[in-house]
């Protein structure tokens, strides 16, 4: 079984004071901590944990400058046994579909029985990547997996549906799986295993390379296009209990005691 | 112009999302100047067209035994030859587990621009333009088609209000089924409910949820002891689950449960979209979170900005306090 996984660095905004830069067009990035996408990371466990079982190849793959390849490096030191990153000026600007365009480029001459990714990323969201990839290579797709079994020549995947609901779907490889968090527990990657992949060799691709033309990617070779971002206006938000957490602890358990909600 | 909206169904239910979808295609064709066509795929599913009737000026009706699950690969078929056919100006599908599936590959198909989980769209002058949110919710972005004269949006689920006084009453045509053959390469093959747990949440009069914050499972036992003096339940945002500190059965959002209980207490919860869905009927929910922008503020009617792990400690011993007195 061989694995191409599509990985993702993004900055993690979670608990970050996220300001919009002078462009209007993207969040200012400076002060951020960028991680591996939180999807793509249980997207390379699972290829991992497959290879373990049934043996084959994990190749992981991104699009992004330098700065990409310790994500890369990271999945190496997981288990993938070769890495790949796609970088060229021209392909600033891509949106989804300029994406899948240029992993189609790089991944259609290579052999693989199945293309894992996030079902999503965790910064922009969009989700497109996978199945238009898969659309590109003229095979089979599903997203937002919960659970893979494979079974000759087929993968018998769960995908997750609304409430607590799964769908059971048994789809032909090779097959574009989206990968969805929980799937399993990635494993903890030690400064020393990173160390271990440091002088593993990464392959770069540009534009040329991959055979596509500058009006293929970017912005040109995109179907959508950011016209501005801004912070939301915020409605009516919670009245905030001041005081020191001790003090702020206090007022609400008064509150809580006069609405009855106690015990 | 037309507005062609998907409808979404699933084990015999009309999914709210098709009309939502179908009231924001309304304000959109009143703007512009257009027609509301729903598409209804399915197997026995009448009833809903004429519920969708009220809400577009047309319901195109195709039933099939092949199209009685869900399957993205189906319905892309049968969609692709009903929109080279009629050329609408705008796709609409919901931003569901179902057309997350099915609208990237049908718009790379169909070559249409694609802005998915939108959360709104505009009209300025003749073009449309998506709303979504991005990174974690905290900043919107506004995306145009390049100018492009179709296009197809996925919407998120209960972003749109669903219209109370349409009475369009469209009619309902029935078209023939394109599909020929099954699809042997993607085979729906069943439904899963989740495992059920020890305890019932949605049951439950107070829930303390407990989010990324706590930051490890250790902390878990400081939320019980809080929920145990406080006589409620311990529920939890999705990456509890993923990381398996709690059990599936105790997540609330949309992808878990839906709760509505007399107090909800949010812990280290950030406030996802997904898990506002779950719990936002909540009679009172009060949020305990150290980033003051988080969206959970927004959600709530009471908030303490602090460390977790100083608040709740405290809260515990003030309730007990407040018992004994």
């Amino acid at each position: 079984m061989d694995i191409i996984v599509c990985v993702k660095r993004v900055p993690d905004t979670s608990e970050a004071d996220v300001k919009i830069d002078g462009s209007g067009k993207n969040i200012d990035l400076e002060d951020l901590t960028f991680d591996i996408n939180e999807w793509d990371n249980y997207a390379i466990e699972e290829a991992i944990l497959i290879k373990e079982k049934v043996g084959g190849t994990v190749t992981a793959i991104t699009m992004g400058p330098e700065e990409s390849n310790e994500v890369l490096r990271r999945c190496m030191a997981k288990g993938a046994d070769a890495a790949i990153r796609l970088t060229d000026d021209a392909f600033e600007g891509s949106d989804g579909y300029a994406i899948a365009k240029i992993l189609h480029s790089a991944i259609k001459g290579m052999s693989f029985d199945a293309v894992f990714l996030g079902a999503q990323a965790g910064d922009d969201g969009y989700g497109v990547v996978g199945p238009m990839l898969a659309e590109m290579l003229g095979i089979p797709h599903a997203t937002l997996i919960t659970k893979v079994d494979l079974e000759d020549g087929k993968a018998k995947v769960h995908r997750e549906l609304e409430g607590g609901l799964e769908e059971v779907v048994d789809i032909n490889l090779p097959a574009v799986l989206g990968i969805q968090t929980g799937i399993n527990e990635p494993r903890y990657v030690s400064i020393m295993g990173i160390r271990k992949v440091a002088k593993k060799e990464i392959p770069v691709k540009g534009l040329a390379d991959v055979g596509l033309s500058a009006d293929d990617v970017g912005e040109a070779g995109s179907k959508t296009k950011i016209e501005s971002m801004y912070i939301p206006e915020v409605g009516e938000v919670a009245e905030i209990i001041e005081g020191s957490p001790d003090e702020a602890a206090a007022k609400l358990a008064q509150i809580l005691k006069e609405k009855g909600l106690m015990g | 112009m037309e507005i062609l909206v998907l409808a979404e169904h699933r084990r015999g239910e009309l999914r709210e999302i098709s009309l939502e979808m179908l009231s924001k295609a309304k304000e959109i064709a009143d703007n512009m100047g257009g027609e509301i066509t729903a598409v209804l795929l399915g197997q026995g599913v009448k009833d809903f067209a004429d519920t969708l009737a009220n809400y577009a000026n047309k319901v195109l009706l195709i039933e099939d035994s092949k199209l009685e699950n869900f399957n993205a690969e189906a319905y892309q078929n049968v969609l692709s030859v009903l929109i080279k056919e009629r050329n609408p100006a705008m796709v609409m599908i919901g931003h569901t587990a179902f057309g997350m599936d099915l609208a990237p590959a049908l718009a790379v198909e169909l070559d249409l621009p694609l802005a998915t989980d939108c959360v709104d769209l505009k009209v300025d002058g003749d073009s449309v333009f998506a709303i979504r949110q991005v990174y974690s919710g905290k900043v919107n972005v506004k995306v145009s088609f390049s100018g492009a004269k179709k296009c197809m949006v996925t919407m998120r689920a209960s972003a749109c209000q669903i219209a109370e006084d349409m009475k369009l009453g469209g009619a309902i045509e029935t078209v023939d089924s394109p599909l020929t053959e099954d699809i042997d390469y993607k085979v729906f093959s069943g439904y899963e409910e989740a495992v059920a747990g020890e305890v019932d949440i949605t049951q439950a009069d107070i829930l303390v949820g407990v989010g990324r914050g706590i930051g490890d499972p250790d902390n878990i036992p400081m939320i019980e002891e809080l929920a145990e003096a406080i006589g409620g339940v311990v529920s939890c945002s999705r990456p509890v689950v993923d990381k398996k500190w709690l059990p599936k059965d105790r997540q609330v959002g949309t992808s878990g449960k839906t709760v509505k209980p007399k107090l909800y207490l949010a812990v280290g919860i950030s406030g996802a979209f997904q898990h506002l869905a779950g719990m936002n009927g909540s009679d009172l929910i009060v949020a305990i979170n150290k980033d003051p922008k988080a969206p959970i503020f927004a959600a709530a009617q009471y908030g303490i900005v602090a460390d977790l792990f100083k608040v709740v400690p405290a809260l515990k011993d003030k309730i007990n306090e407040l018992k004994g007195a």
